[in-house]
């Protein structure tokens, strides 16, 4: 059993590493759609923006003002796309604010597509992050050592924010009755935009972590993993945030298993990569048939 | 002799720790007008929801033309929520959960509380609409109009429904575009074509003033007299309820307070009491 | 009582003939790569693909995002299955399979075991995931979707999909002839047939019994039980028909294409469709024909100088590049869906009547619908 660990010790790290990564996406939108009942497609391409931004502010600044910088202007973006895009339709039927998401996320991959002229951008290294690392006979950046560890720890202060402070309680009241809330006058506005924040800051720092470990950013960067990061809110009970972390590691650490297989099953060849991709998907359908409501998620209530 | 159309029996619906219907036992038969009044929360929709497929009751029993449509008793953690007596009488029956459209089928139509009519769709295609389930037809032949025949006799048997409710002049409006009275009455024309022998309405005079709720009795039995039907309703108002129902059930809290005809209630202490309010 | 005149249907007629002539003429005398042939046959594959998510999630209310899915099941039967057996057999296609589907069909059937696949998908896939709640069944069906993106790609059934490469050498445009004769028949016309007999078929769906049971579903799904109908069978019926028509979409995209890849089949591709479909009017399908046309037009043709340089007299290299159109395409898309998300025609078809009315300016405003005076 140690021998296999050992053996594979490269794929369980990246997965532990992806897996952090995703838990910072992740929360993004399982926040969103814990207040609002929204998907919000755009989310991952959100963080490829953030991933963008560090490749242009890098090559005219230093670094130590490129990464505020990155942090400030994400969150920014996730804020001006909510007043823009979302807030408008607040009162309009679910399927209409769904469209409006599909169609940010749309606009930002043609806005990037444009902006870079197509060709897939090489991410800077930060240093430190990118440092070579000897664990136990694999080699490794520090990023994969580091990335659990600053997930974890912004989880925590995540929690202890919306269980000790105000707004965080205001966040539990809408999530669980938006109309009520409004009635009792939480500012639902506030509540919202703090929402967007939080989850543009998180996909902020995500991007630095995952884009030191992938170093090629292009338009297209954000769907995929945000198409999985989606899968792990699912998988966790969508708003739930624990939920979601646990469910973006699982996710993270299968896929690269998968990716793994040939060495790890010892068969298969090269069929394993695309698999790892369709097993997220496979993952969701299973969890939206077995137990829809996710590994956290409320029970379903009944009809009135 | 009367012929039993609808009976529960001991029927209880518990959602977690709230028992909203509790040990309910009722009949009503054919040609009757049965009314069930109690205060608001008392748990008579959910008693209806139970009837119609909506809700599977925790426990009980409910048949229909001494047919059983629905039966149930409490397993898992539902075992342990509801200790009620006649929990145990109905362990050995096997399971029967109908959905809404096969009690449809059966012959028991509805209305509903907040008016659910199709918000899209013309008075006209509401009601047409409503006869999709008894149409001899599949999606092929519909398509292909090669059932046409089933097409026009749906049309024509919806022009003489609007017409009998003098809605004919609103046939192509928006439904609800309607005022709120004939709203209600589009609702019970789109029920009565599904051919119904049971009707529940469910608070059929809500908003209506006192001359509207005396045309809606009168037509209430008019119907009744023409389709052949039996009618259950869920009622607040009184005067609708004492002029035209041949029995009445009182609930409080979900148990039956009460029953019997008209005068007998009206004069029940008990009823007074949780809801028509102590006299003078 | 609802049924149109019978001047109007005729009308309609008439003026449907007069736009397959057009083509027809079209055809025989402007030369064969004007882009305006691009433009018409992209725009009736695409009406047909959209038409079948309007059926779907505008007119029964179910937010599937797998509409592309479908197309590739439907692109991939129908190449499989129209490739000439000898082709198979050799090298040129299956380079690195060996091919497991050893018979060939002609362009008809090939067409129709395109839609039957994909509506056996639809079948199998509908099962578990109808029973879905709105958003969850947006997300269940991206995910089938890319399922089967990936399966399609797989390496284990390149014998029967040829894997990742490019399938070729089928049954084109260019192979369509007059039934039992080898007379060409010319291709924009043919595409313009196989999708109109299609949005035919489901117009007369909509209009029928079945039609008004999905309205029903859309609008109330707690009464349209009630009053029932039953409901998964009818959004599994829904959900069937319309990953049908776009299976024979994918095929005709294939045919138009002359070759057909999995990984253009993306979700981007739905999220394209499920645009027009806002673009042209949820629950509208002359909305969904005439924005399809619109915006094949607008990304193919009118708006291709800016990614070339030039447009409307201004010339600007360094703006108008390759990608700019994509780019003011979508925040063209975005003013639509905040500001006009009605569509063009809102849930109405386009109508004489209602072109009459704008057009007369002595008309009287349409009467609103009543409700105002009565007493109760």
């Amino acid at each position: 059993m140690l021998d296999f660990f050992h053996a594979n010790l490269s794929y369980i790290l990246s997965g532990i590493s992806v897996g952090g990564q995703y838990a910072l996406i992740a929360i993004g939108y399982t926040m969103v759609y814990g207040i609002l009942r929204l998907i919000n497609f755009a989310h991952g391409d959100v963080f490829m923006c953030a991933g963008l931004m560090m490749v242009y502010l890098s090559a005219s600044l230093p670094m130590t003002a490129s990464i505020p910088l990155v942090l400030v202007l994400t969150v920014l973006l996730g804020f001006i796309i909510e007043r823009a895009a979302y807030k408008p339709l607040r009162s309009a039927p679910r399927m209409s604010v769904m469209i409006s998401a599909i169609g940010v996320s749309y606009l930002l991959q043609n806005a990037a597509l444009y902006f870079t002229g197509g060709l897939a951008k090489v991410y800077p290294t930060i240093p430190w992050l990118s440092q070579t690392v000897k664990i136990w006979g694999s080699t490794t950046k520090m990023v994969t050592l580091v990335t659990p560890v600053l997930t974890i720890i912004l989880v925590v202060l995540l929690s202890l924010l919306i269980k000790y402070t105000k707004v965080g309680m205001a966040m539990r009241a809408v999530s669980k009755d938006f109309e009520t809330s409004r009635l009792m006058g939480i500012r639902i506005n506030t509540v919202i935009s703090a929402t967007f924040v939080i989850g543009s800051f998180l996909a902020a720092v995500g991007s630095m972590l995952y884009f030191t470990n992938y170093a090629s950013v292009t338009p297209i960067s954000g769907s995929m993993p945000g198409l999985k990061c989606f899968v792990a809110a699912v998988f966790g009970g969508i708003g739930s945030i624990p939920g979601a972390v646990i469910g973006a590691f699982i996710i993270g650490i299968a896929e690269n298993i998968i990716k793994g297989g040939s060495s790890i099953f010892g068969f298969g060849g090269s069929g394993w990569t695309t698999f790892s991709d369709a097993f997220t998907f496979a993952l969701l359908i299973i969890i939206l048939v077995v137990k829809p409501t996710g590994l956290f998620g409320e029970k379903a209530t009944d009809k009135a | 002799m009367a012929e039993n159309v609808l009976r529960l029996e001991d029927v209880t619906m518990q959602f977690g720790g709230v028992v909203a219907v509790n040990n309910l036992s009722l009949e009503v038969n054919r040609g009757e007008i049965v009314a069930l009044i109690g205060p608001n929360g008392a748990g008579k929709t959910t008693a209806f929801n139970c009837i119609t497929g909506i809700y599977d009751p925790t426990n009980g029993q409910i048949s229909f033309n001494e047919k059983t449509i629905v039966a149930n008793h409490p397993r898992g953690k539902m075992r342990k929520l509801y200790a009620g007596e006649n929990a145990k009488k109905y362990v050995a029956a096997r399971t029967v959960d109908p959905t809404p459209d096969q009690v449809t089928k059966l012959g028991i139509a509805r209305t509903f509380q907040n008016i659910r009519l199709w918000k899209s769709m013309t008075v006209f295609d509401n009601v047409l609409t409503a006869k999709h389930m008894r149409a001899k037809q599949n999606v092929f032949s519909a398509t292909l109009r090669i059932t046409y025949s089933e097409e026009k006799r749906m049309r024509e048997e919806t022009i003489a429904l609007l017409e009998e409710q003098n809605l004919l002049q609103y046939a192509n409006d928006l439904a609800v575009s309607l005022p709120y009275g004939l709203q209600r009455r589009l609702e019970i024309a789109r029920a009565l074509a599904t051919d119904p022998k049971l009707l529940l309405l469910d608070e059929p005079a809500a908003g209506m003033n006192p001359q509207e709720t005396q045309e809606l009795g009168e037509f209430i039995v008019q119907i009744k007299e023409k389709y052949g039907l039996t009618v259950f309703m869920i009622e607040h108002h009184m005067d609708l309820v004492m002029q035209f129902s041949d029995r009445i059930y009182v609930i409080d809290f979900g148990r039956l307070i009460s029953q019997g005809t008209p005068a007998v209630v009206q004069a029940d202490p008990k009823v007074i009491n949780a809801y028509l309010g102590v006299s003078e | 009582m609802k049924k149109k005149s019978k001047a109007e249907l005729w009308l309609a007629f008439g003026a449907i003939a007069l736009i397959y002539i057009a083509v027809a003429i079209l055809e025989k005398t402007v030369n064969a790569n004007s882009i305006i042939f691009t433009v018409l046959k992209k725009g009736a594959i695409y009406s047909l693909v959209v038409v079948s998510m309007n059926l779907l999630n505008g007119f029964t209310g179910l937010f599937s995002l797998g509409q592309a899915g479908f197309m590739l099941i439907g692109a991939y039967t129908y190449a499989i299955f129209t490739m000439p057996t000898e082709i198979k057999l050799t090298e040129s296609v299956y380079k690195y399979y060996e091919a497991a589907v050893k018979f060939d069909t002609g362009i008809f059937i090939g067409l129709i075991c395109a839609g039957l696949m994909a509506a056996l998908f639809a079948a199998l896939i509908g099962l578990p995931v109808l029973r879905l709640k709105s958003d969850y069944l947006a997300i269940a069906t991206i995910g089938f979707a890319e399922i089967i993106r990936a399966i399609f790609q797989w390496d284990v059934l390149g014998p029967i999909t040829n894997g990742a490469n490019v399938m070729r050498e089928y049954l084109d445009l260019t192979d369509v002839t007059i039934p039992f004769t080898k007379i060409p028949f010319p291709p924009t016309l043919f595409v313009f047939v196989a999708s109109g007999v299609c949005i035919a078929l489901i117009v007369l769906l909509i209009n029928s019994s079945y039609g008004r049971a999905f309205k029903a579903i859309r609008d109330d799904e707690v009464a349209a039980e009630a009053m029932g109908i039953n409901l998964f069978k009818h959004k599994e019926m829904s959900f069937v028909i319309s990953s049908f028509f776009a299976g024979i979409s994918g095929a005709l995209l294939a045919m138009y294409q002359y070759t057909v890849q999995a990984a253009q089949f993306k979700s981007a591709m739905t999220y394209e469709i499920l645009l027009i479909v806002v673009i042209g009017g949820i629950g509208s399908i002359s909305g969904s024909c005439i924005a399809s046309f619109l915006y094949i037009a607008a990304s193919e043709w009118w708006l291709r100088g800016l990614d070339m340089g030039k447009f409307l007299g201004i010339e600007s290299a360094t703006v108008f590049r390759s990608g700019f159109r994509r780019f003011v395409f979508s925040i063209i898309i975005m003013l639509i869906v905040l500001f006009f998300s009605r569509g063009l025609m809102g849930d109405r078809e386009i109508s004489f009547a209602g072109l009459i009315k704008r057009f007369n300016k002595h008309a009287k405003p349409a009467k609103a619908a009543k409700g105002g005076g009565i007493d109760g």
